[in-house]
């Protein structure tokens, strides 16, 4: 039961960085440290206590197995990530271009 | 971006292709081992990764190779809907993606259908994707100057 | 077993704090790539070999990226704030994570404790694991039972690249 508040105090953590930092690196960061705390907690729910890796074979016994659901849908979450920081990223490249600087207050002029 | 020293560039011409491979090798055994599609495409893509730190950027160079990863990446998702939709075809009850070849013995390495050919399809197009990323990104400074 | 766990998510606590703190922008991204790391570790107790594969080379990747940035635009941090408007956001992160809290207490009333799991999805996923004919049983999920989703992944993917493509385009634009 601690196991969950811990990666709910991580998720608050990420979304503090993205409400109060003025740094649009800093606000990526905190994004990309909401969805790691996310794919934490579901990993663990589908764990079982005394199970192996969900692989059939010689090495690992008939025993009881790990949930494999939950896997299958964090090995894509994981990917997604990626896909996302990376546009992200490239959003705030092009801001740089524009005004020099990364603070998000002097990014404010609705002109181009 | 700058090139690195030469023994930094000798040891990459080693090294390198050993990495290729080894991304090669999850890809193919994602059936057998964990690993599959998505893990070896990355690891493909940091061996191309790699070069580039590498040997330095070189512009002409850079832009023939990204048409040619466009291609790469459109022709992977293309022959994943052709697959999908083969099976559409082939079931006698209209199901997409059904798996149609011969399912053989478990653990051995042509086994299990059509699920090797999805994942060697998905690792090419995750590796061209991840490349394509990292050059739009990485680079783009001696783009703005010229 | 447990307990290790716990070691670790404290250990990746600390860093995360420390990366949205720091006074340069490089120390941050460094001390951004604890928490992955600790990712990895908790992946490979939790069981699940596959996703501690991926998430360790995804994790070296976007480090590479974001570093690449950092070093071709600014590296220097901006001063902090010290009128009333840092009280006003520290407090309204209180009462976020006061209704954070609240709510979670009502969530995990109903779920089974850390350990014991049981859902009738997965015991018909691990049964009919055979008809697949991959030994590796997150892959026969991934491509057999749940391929939409992978489909839709690919494409997600794809989107993602013809959108960085699109908004960093140099060429083609007439002045």
């Amino acid at each position: 039961m601690i196991l969950f508040v811990l990666c709910l105090i991580l998720f608050i953590i990420g979304l503090y960085g993205v409400v109060t930092k003025r740094n649009l690196i800093k606000i990526i960061l905190g994004i990309a440290i909401m969805e790691y705390s996310v794919n934490l907690f579901f990993i663990l729910i589908g764990y079982v206590k005394g199970a192996t890796a969900p692989i059939l074979g010689k090495a690992f016994p008939k025993g009881p197995f790990v949930d494999p659901l939950p896997q299958a849908m964090i090995l894509t979450a994981i990917v997604i990530g990626l896909a996302t920081t990376a546009l992200l990223l490239a959003v705030a490249i092009r801001l740089y271009r524009k005004y020099g600087t990364f603070d998000i207050r002097k990014i404010n002029s609705l002109k181009g | 971006m700058k090139g690195m020293t030469i023994i930094v560039k000798k040891i990459t011409q080693i090294v390198a292709p050993l990495i290729f491979v080894y991304g090669i090798y999850i890809v193919i055994h994602g059936h057998l081992s964990p690993g599959g599609g998505f893990a070896g495409g990355v690891i493909m893509a940091g061996a191309f990764i790699l070069q580039i730190l590498a040997n330095g950027s070189i512009l002409s160079k850079l832009r023939k190779q990204e048409s040619g990863l466009e291609f790469l990446e459109s022709a992977a998702i293309l022959g994943f809907l052709i697959i999908a939709g083969l099976g559409l075809l082939i079931s006698s009850s209209l199901t997409f993606f059904f798996n149609f070849l011969s399912k053989g013995t478990i653990g051995k390495l042509i086994s299990a259908g059509v699920i090797p050919i999805e994942n060697v399809v998905v690792g090419l197009e995750v590796c061209a994707a991840i490349t394509t990323i990292f050059i739009a990104l990485a680079v783009f400074e001696k783009e703005e100057k010229e | 077993m447990e307990i290790y766990l716990v070691i670790l998510l404290v250990l990746m606590i600390l860093g995360s704090l420390y990366s949205l703190n720091a006074r340069d922008l490089l120390s941050a991204v460094i001390s951004y790539g604890i928490v992955g790391f600790g990712l990895v570790i908790c992946f490979l107790i939790l069981q699940a070999p596959d996703l501690a594969i991926v998430q360790i080379v995804v994790e070296v990747i976007t480090l590479i990226i974001m570093i690449a940035v950092i070093k071709n635009t600014t590296r220097d941090e901006i001063k902090k704030q010290t009128n009333y408007k840092a009280a006003v956001n520290f407090l309204m992160i209180v009462i976020f994570a006061l209704v954070f809290f609240y709510v979670f207490d009502m969530i995990t009333g109903a779920l089974t404790s850390f350990g014991d799991h049981f859902t009738r999805m997965s015991t018909a996923y691990i049964a009919g694991a055979r008809e697949t004919g991959s030994a590796n049983l997150v892959t026969g999920v991934i491509f057999d039972f749940r391929a939409y989703d992978t489909l839709g992944e690919a494409t997600v993917l794809f989107t993602a690249v013809i959108g960085i493509l699109t908004i960093l385009r140099i060429k083609g634009r007439k002045k």
